[in-house]
């Protein structure tokens, strides 16, 4: 997939033969990871409409957002850290705080539109506590957002330890609404969190591609010493992510409590790293400066994409899902690995 | 030149480090529109001066005037919005990013927070073409190559309104043409009337593209010439200085082994041995008993030649034999196998683990070559490093002390005994006495006399020109990373008759 012409252009005006310019004829290599997970997409709901009834029905596709929708805020918010090279193994604690304390706060009768800022802003502030120990102590992201899991999850099971429902009037109310969208002949009917769910991806993606802090983003995944010597505010900009992150995480326990109408300390256990492997499926590079939200949003789909195949099958082992997202975790390893290597 | 005002004035720069006078009192000028080649040894204070221009050192004393007035320049940006951009040897540019991106970030064309992508390509497009380069801007900078990075690297620094330019060894990793294309960067913004200040090593480079430099050695300014004005063989002179001084019977008895080296058994011949940008192509045979020693200025491709010995790097062409039989040195173990011995001039990075004793130390390499699986009894160890304790007379005379308190000669000595122990056929030993006091310079010295006396066939590295002419039987003389010159170490062969060839290249 590399192909490049090195052939030496000479230069009208008498300039030396030597100035040469390589033109790169490729697809954009930081574009093949994302182009092979959208491949497998395709593949994958090929094969499922080929094979079930009813598998070609809109809504299987938008029940996708649906049924993944805290995952997707929550990966939106990890590829932010893991395109500065960072890790955030916090999240799925995150999730299970928010979710927690916000059934706590609204069967205690606090109103719905205080509980829900400060919620978010709490899922924010231990994001930015976590950024801050690892930009001042120099400590490891992975260590770090370590201790944030277990306080976090410690925190929530303190408050808590059984689930707890919510029946506050907003959050029902949200919970029962139904959106129609006119997609096919019928239309098909979601719910408020998809639309949060790809609301997250529209924003990260024009914040990431549009703005300073976005481009800093990538340029501290690609050389962090190199960004500092550039004279980037690479500090601001690492506490920033892991505040994203923390407030991504703390939405879609937000998103978890108003789909379930109940919040349990044990909810979001393990989501974190079906998080990291959506965006590792998506291809972005896990040791930074590379790869795309809708990379991200394609993971996403994908681990669904195999959900759903294996509930309308009936007949699969549910382990499956597991099993596959190893092996195609794997297999975006390897091809990272190869892709960029090529590059070099 | 010299009529207009300079656009930075040095006066008296000086800077201490804890028991070290870095730069003593140096002056240092640069007009606008000129290159100007900063020129010194390693440990001249050349990246001290720098680095106390782009701030990421304080001065302790002198002036320091930018365009007329004074300034302080307390950080790397602060130097940026002065004027003053860097662009070091390593590239310091994002190369995940695009060429545009690089040139731009933290400085956007942005409208309402939306940074103009249009705008920034064109702009980029823009810059390189006054620097003559003609990229795709869209591309990501690592498709490109290092000379062209480095450019892109210069464009940046440029479109920071840079009045002085320094470039830090910008050539070191270079091939000619890209070289060439480099130089014809600098003289256009040359023209355009932005002073550069540039280093390298290459002294061909320097007369190609300098129109003045200034020589630093040992902290203090030895002159500031205009280029015409100054020899190859005079500015080496002045960067290497001339102290003629003791130890000369040792002299002596190297020439009195030459003729025992001579009927001797060569331990290793090299044939065409070179490596693609680290040395070319070179013959070289060491016999039993011989000290050859290389000279050449800092990377002149000295430790590069050596490295291709040990199998700490693979040639890429060439064969090699030990003791009349072809090997291929995969790597270091392999060649330590074939009774080779390399001591690194990197005493604290790569050969001296500090926290370890010095007979932790001193077994180290011994141990590796019988492997982990057969630890050498203690006691055996104990009789081992105290015999290397009292021949080499390593202090404090404590074999648990820990090395890292130990001085750097005796940190120096710990790694030789840790080679000797192994009982090598050929040791290659990279500037064993650099940074360590005289006293123990002369003892370590004596040693590789001493080693070579006893058959050991020795490859000196050494930075010092009175050292390799005081020890070796064969003087290898390397240049711009080619082997130029074999010397038979003679009575007329001396420091001048080296220099010249240091400054000239091959004057047979």
């Amino acid at each position: 997939m590399t192909t490049m012409d090195m052939t030496p252009v000479v230069k009208g005006g008498g300039g030396p033969e030597l100035n040469k310019r390589r033109r790169v004829y490729k697809p954009n290599t930081k574009h093949v990871p994302i182009l092979a997970t959208l491949l497998l997409l395709v593949i994958m709901y090929s094969a499922g409409a080929a094979n079930y009834r009813n598998f070609d029905d809109p809504s299987v596709i938008v029940n996708l957002f649906r049924d993944n929708a805290v995952l997707l805020v929550v990966a939106v918010g990890m590829t932010f850290v893991i395109l500065t090279g960072g890790i955030d193994l916090s999240v799925g604690a995150v999730i299970s705080l928010t979710t927690t304390l916000t059934a706590t706060l609204l069967q205690g009768g606090w109103p719905p539109l205080v509980v829900l800022p400060a919620v978010l802003l709490l899922g924010a502030l231990i994001g930015a506590g976590q950024g801050a120990v690892i930009h001042f102590f120099k400590v490891e992201p992975f260590i770090a957002t370590l201790a944030g899991l277990f306080l976090a999850r410690g925190l929530a099971l303190f408050i808590n330890q059984h689930s707890i429902p919510i029946r506050d009037k907003v959050w029902t109310a949200i919970s029962d609404y139904r959106i129609e969208l006119p997609i096919g002949e019928d239309g098909v009917v979601t719910k408020p969190i998809a639309i949060v769910a790809v609301l997250a991806v529209l924003i990260a993606a024009a914040v990431l591609a549009w703005t300073r802090f976005g481009r800093n983003v990538y340029a501290i995944g690609g050389n962090a010493d190199s960004a500092l010597l550039m004279g980037l505010p690479v500090g601001r900009t690492k506490i920033a992510v892991y505040t994203i992150s923390g407030f991504c995480a703390a939405l879609g326990g937000v998103l978890f409590s108003i789909n379930s109408t109940s919040g349990w300390a044990l909810q979001g256990n393990g989501l974190e790293l079906d998080a990291i492997a959506a965006c590792v499926i998506g291809g972005v590079l896990l040791t930074g400066g590379s790869g795309f939200v809708w990379g991200t949003l394609l993971g996403v789909l994908v681990s669904g994409l195999i959900r759903t195949i294996i509930n309308f099958d009936g007949g699969l082992n549910s382990a499956w899902a597991r099993i596959i997202i190893g092996v195609l975790l794997f297999a975006f390893i390897v091809m990272q690995r190869i892709v960029t290597r090529k590059a070099k | 030149m010299g009529e207009q005002p300079p656009v930075l004035e040095m006066t008296g720069i000086r800077k201490v480090f804890p028991g070290v006078v870095a730069l003593d009192g140096v002056d240092f000028r640069l007009f606008p529109g000129e290159i100007h080649a900063l020129m010194g040894e390693n440990g001249a204070g050349k990246s001290t001066l720098i680095k106390t221009l782009t701030g990421v050192y304080e001065i302790d004393g002198g002036e320091i005037k930018l365009g007329g007035a004074p300034v302080r320049i307390s950080g790397p940006l602060q130097a940026q919005q002065a004027g003053v951009s860097t662009v070091y040897q390593e590239v310091n540019l994002c190369t995940n990013l695009s060429v545009a991106e690089n040139i731009f970030i933290g400085r956007e064309p942005r409208k309402f927070g939306k940074i103009q992508w249009g705008k920034m390509r064109r702009r980029a497009a823009e810059l390189l073409a006054r620097l003559e380069l003609d990229l795709d801007v869209s591309a990501p900078l690592d498709t490109y190559s290092l000379a062209i990075q480095q450019m892109v690297a210069i464009a940046r620094a440029v479109d920071i309104e840079a009045r002085v330019l320094i470039l830090d060894e910008p050539t070191s990793s270079l091939d000619a043409s890209e070289v060439e294309q480099l130089f014809r960067v600098m003289r256009r913004l040359k023209e355009s009337g932005v002073a550069i200040l540039f280093v390298s090593h290459f002294l061909d480079q320097i007369y190609e593209i300098s129109d003045r430099l200034t020589v630093l050695r040992n902290g203090q300014l030895i002159g500031e010439h205009k280029i015409e004005e100054l020899s190859q063989v005079q500015l080496v002179e002045k960067m290497i200085g001339k102290e003629l001084a003791a130890l000369e019977d040792l002299e002596d008895k190297a020439q009195s082994n030459r003729e025992r080296a001579a009927g001797a058994q060569p331990v290793l011949e090299a044939k065409g041995l070179g490596r693609t940008g680290a040395i070319a192509p070179y013959d070289l045979t060491i016999h039993e008993g011989e000290v050859v020693g290389l000279a050449g200025l800092l990377g002149s491709g000295r430790t590069e030649l050596a490295r291709l010995l040990f199998g700490a790097d693979k040639p890429d062409q060439g064969e090699l034999k030990v003791a009349g039989k072809p090997v291929n040195l995969r790597s270091p173990q392999v060649a330590m196998k074939h009774g080779i011995a390399f001591s690194s001039e990197n005493r604290r990075t790569e050969g001296i683990i500090g926290d370890l004793s010095v007979r932790e130390n001193i077994i180290l390499a011994l141990q590796a070559s019988r492997g982990w699986t057969r630890p050498i009894p203690r006691k055996k160890q104990d009789e081992i490093v105290d015999k290397y304790i009292k021949a080499l007379q390593i202090r404090p005379a404590d074999p648990e002390r820990p090395v890292r308190n130990l001085s750097g000669g005796n940190q120096q000595k710990v790694l030789l005994a840790r080679w000797l122990i192994t009982e090598p056929k050929l040791l290659i030993i990279d500037e064993p006495t650099r940074g360590i006091d005289v006293g123990a310079k002369a003892e370590i010295q004596k040693l590789v006399a001493e080693l070579s006396d006893g058959g050991m066939a020795v490859l000196f590295v050494s930075a010092e020109l009175e050292e390799v002419l005081r020890l070796s039987h064969q003087i290898l003389v390397l240049r711009d990373r080619r082997l130029v010159e074999k010397l038979e170490n003679t009575a007329d062969v001396d420091a001048d008759r080296i220099m010249q060839t240091i400054a000239s290249g091959a004057t047979s």
